[in-house]
C-alpha cells in the first residue's frame, strides 16, 4: 500500500476531528468546562497585579514589564498544557491498553496519544494567555524593530514548545517509575509558577536551577529583556536574551530522546 | 543462518528461539528486594505458512499474550528472532501495522464516545485505505456479522458481543494479510459467539488470511482450528493437529459397560485398561489401547449379561486439562517448528 503524500497529515486531522466529536457529546458539560478552565490562569495573573498594589516594582521590574512575562509565561505554559500536558496519563494509557492500541497502527505513538486525548476544554485557557500576552506587549511601550517583531511571535512559540518537552520529559518517568506524578508537576507546575515572575525575585541555588540548570529563563523573563530593550540585572551578555528559541529547540530534542528511550523501556518489560 | 535467509516465499510468520524475559522484584525483608527474572516465552519456535489458521493454546501465564504482542511489534524479544510478512515486528513496527490485524478480547481500537461507523471510517484514513476498498469490506462485514442494527450506536453503550463485532470489522477493513485474536470470543453470549466463530471459520476457509487465535474456549478450537499450537511455560509443547493431540496424549475412547449383576472381580482385557468401576460394580469403564470395541465388548460378553453398552469418544477439553497439569519438566520436547 503506497503512503501517499500527506495521507499521514490525513489521518492525523482525522484523529483530532474524532477527539472534538467526542468531547462534545456532551455540550453541557463541555461548556462548562471550558468556563472552568480559565479560571486557574486568571488566578495567576490577577496575583501578579494584587502584589503591586503593595509595591511599585518586582525585583527591579515595573507592572508594564513585569506583565510581558506574565502573559508570555501565561500563554506558553496554557498553550503545552492543552497541546501535550494530557501525557502525564502514560499510566492510564498502559492500564487501558491504549498505549498497545496505538502501538499497533500505522502512525507515530505519541502523536496519536496527544491527539486521541487532546483536553479541547483547556483551549479558554490559551485563549486567555494569548490576550494577556497581546496586551501586555501593546502596553509596554516597546521600540519596536524587525528583530522584536520577530522575538514577539518567536519567543511565545518557543516558550509552548520548552513546557511541551517538559511535559515529555517529565511523564516519560512514569515508564520507570509509575508513582513519578508528584514530581513531574513540581517541574510542570512550579515551571509555570517560577516563569510568572523575573527572575531575579529568587536567589541561590534555587534561581540557579530552576533558571539556567533546567532552563526556565528562557520561556519568559530573557525574552521579556530583549523585547523591552533591558540589561540583564544579573550581568549575562545581551545575546543571551535572544536564546529562547535555541534553548526551545534543544529542550524539544531532549525530551523526543527521553520518549524514544521510556518507549522503547516499555516495550522491553511490558511493564 | 538468519530467519530471513531460510525464509520461503510462503512463510508468514517466522520465530525462532523467540525469548521473553520479564524482571520481577521479589520482597526480601522491610526493604530490601531482589530482581528475579522470569521467562514468559522461553525460546519459541514457530512457522506459520500463508492461509493457515492457527489455534494457539495454553494455561493462563504460559506466554501467549506475551508471544502475540511480540509478533505484532508491541514487545521487543530479549532475544530471538522473529519475521512476521517477512518484516521485523518492532523495528519495521508501522510498515507491519498496515499489513497485519489485530483484536485484542480485553482492549479496543474502537472510539468509545462515537458511534461505531465513525470508527470505521477514522480507520480508513488511519490505515490510508482507498474508500471503494473500504466501502466493499465493510459490506461484507455488515452483512456477515449482522452490524447494520447498531452501526449508529456510540460504541461506550455495545453490549460485550456487538462491540467485539465492531473490533472485527475494524481489524479487516485494511485487507490485513495476518488477523491475529486474543480471547476473540471470550466473555460473549452464545449468539455473538456462534456469529464470531461463524465469521472466522468462513474467513479461514478462503484462505486468504492467515487466521492466528488464542483461546480458551475449546468449541472455538475444535471449529476453527486444523492446526493447535499449545504453549506452556513459554515453550512449544504440541505442534499438530488435534488428532494428533489425542494420539500423542493418550486420550483413548471408552468403552462403557453396565451389567446386570456384578462380578466379583472386573476382568482384565487385553489391549484394554479398566478406568473405572461404579455403581457397586454394575457399570465397568475401558479405556481402548491396542484393542478395538469389538474385541473389548465380546470379551465382556463372554463373562457377564450386559444389559448396556455405550463407547464415549475422546474429548479435547479432556486432553487440554491433562495437558496442562503436565509438570513442565516431563512434558514432551517440542515435535514441530525446530527444523
Amino acid at each position: 500500500m503506497a503512503d501517499r503524500p500527506g495521507g499521514t497529515l490525513t489521518a492525523y486531522r482525522a484523529l483530532l476531528g474524532a477527539q472534538a466529536r467526542s468531547q462534545t457529546a456532551y455540550r453541557a458539560s463541555f461548556v462548562v468546562d471550558l468556563v472552568g478552565n480559565v479560571g486557574a490562569t486568571v488566578f495567576d495573573v490577577l496575583t501578579v497585579l494584587v502584589l503591586f498594589g503593595v509595591t511599585r516594582e518586582l525585583g527591579g521590574f515595573t507592572l508594564r514589564e513585569t506583565m510581558v512575562i506574565v502573559g508570555l509565561s501565561a500563554f506558553a505554559f496554557a498553550t503545552a498544557d492543552l497541546l501535550v500536558g494530557n501525557i502525564e496519563r502514560i499510566p492510564r494509557y498502559v492500564r487501558t491498553g491504549l498505549l498497545d492500541a496505538v502501538l499497533l497502527r500505522p502512525l507515530g505513538a505519541l502523536p496519536q496519544l496527544l491527539l486521541m486525548d487532546l483536553p479541547l476544554r483547556k483551549v479558554s485557557r490559551a485563549l486567555f494567555g494569548l490576550a494577556v500576552w497581546v496586551t501586555a506587549v501593546a502596553a509596554a511601550d516597546i521600540d519596536w524593530t524587525p528583530a522584536r517583531a520577530v522575538l514577539a511571535v518567536a519567543a511565545p512559540a518557543a516558550g509552548v514548545v520548552f513546557f511541551g518537552s517538559v511535559f515529555v520529559a517529565t511523564a516519560t518517568v512514569s515508564f520507570f517509575w509509575i508513582e513519578s506524578g508528584e514530581l513531574a508537576n513540581s517541574l510542570t507546575y512550579g515551571g509555570r509558577d517560577f516563569t510568572s515572575y523575573p527572575v531575579t525575585v529568587y536567589g541561590g541555588w534555587f534561581r540557579a536551577l530552576f533558571a539556567y540548570g533546567l532552563g526556565f529563563a528562557f520561556v519568559s523573563y530573557h525574552p521579556a529583556l530583549a523585547l523591552l530593550g533591558r540589561a540583564d540585572p544579573l550581568g549575562l551578555p545581551q545575546w543571551v536574551s535572544w536564546a529562547a528559541p535555541g534553548v526551545a529547540v534543544v529542550a524539544a530534542a531532549l525530551a523526543a530522546g527521553a520518549w524514544r528511550f521510556g518507549i522503547r523501556h516499555y516495550r522491553s518489560t511490558g511493564s | 543462518m538468519s530467519v530471513a535467509a531460510s525464509q520461503s516465499r510462503t512463510e508468514i510468520i517466522q520465530a525462532r528461539g523467540l525469548r521473553k524475559e520479564f524482571t520481577v522484584r521479589v520482597k526480601a525483608g522491610r526493604l530490601r528486594r531482589h530482581k528475579q527474572i522470569r521467562a514468559a516465552v522461553d525460546g519459541l519456535d514457530l512457522r506459520v505458512e500463508r492461509g493457515e489458521t492457527v489455534g494457539y493454546i495454553g494455561p493462563n501465564g504460559a506466554g501467549k499474550s506475551t508471544t502475540l504482542k511480540m509478533l505484532t511489534g508491541v514487545l521487543t524479544p530479549s532475544a530471538g528472532e522473529v519475521r512476521v510478512c517477512g518484516l521485523r515486528p518492532v523495528a519495521q513496527r508501522t510498515r507491519l501495522a498496515l499489513r497485519i490485524g489485530v483484536v485484542f478480547g480485553q482492549r479496543s481500537q474502537l472510539w468509545w464516545d462515537l458511534p461505531l461507523r465513525d470508527s470505521f471510517d477514522l480507520l480508513r484514513h488511519v490505515y490510508r485505505v482507498p474508500a471503494a476498498e473500504h466501502a466493499a469490506r465493510l459490506r461484507h462485514c455488515r452483512a456477515l456479522l449482522d452490524l447494520d442494527d447498531f452501526l449508529d450506536v456510540p460504541v461506550r453503550q455495545l453490549s460485550l458481543g456487538q462491540r467485539m463485532r465492531g473490533e472485527l470489522t475494524a481489524a479487516l477493513l485494511h485487507g490485513p494479510e495476518v488477523l491475529f485474536l486474543d480471547e476473540p470470543t471470550i466473555g460473549l453470549d452464545v449468539v455473538s459467539r456462534q456469529a464470531v466463530r461463524g465469521f472466522l471459520d468462513e474467513l479461514g476457509r478462503t484462505g486468504d488470511t492467515t487466521l492466528m487465535l488464542t483461546t480458551h474456549d475449546l468449541a472455538d478450537i475444535e471449529r476453527l482450528c486444523p492446526r493447535l499450537v499449545v504453549i506452556d511455560h513459554g515453550r512449544v509443547v504440541h505442534d499438530g493437529s488435534i488428532a494428533d493431540l489425542h494420539e500423542r496424549y493418550g486420550s483413548r475412547r471408552l468403552v462403557v459397560a453396565e451389567l446386570d449383576a456384578p462380578l466379583p472381580h472386573p476382568p482384565t482385557l487385553p489391549g484394554a485398561l479398566l478406568r473405572e468401576v461404579a455403581a457397586d460394580g454394575r457399570r465397568l469403564v475401558y479405556a481402548l489401547e491396542s484393542a478395538g470395541v469389538a474385541q473389548v465388548v465380546s470379551g465382556l460378553a463372554g463373562l457377564a449379561s450386559l444389559r448396556d453398552l455405550s463407547v464415549v469418544e475422546p474429548d479435547i477439553e479432556e486432553v487440554v486439562t491433562r495437558l496442562y497439569r503436565t509438570p513442565p519438566e516431563t512434558t514432551a520436547p517440542a515435535v514441530a517448528g525446530t527444523g
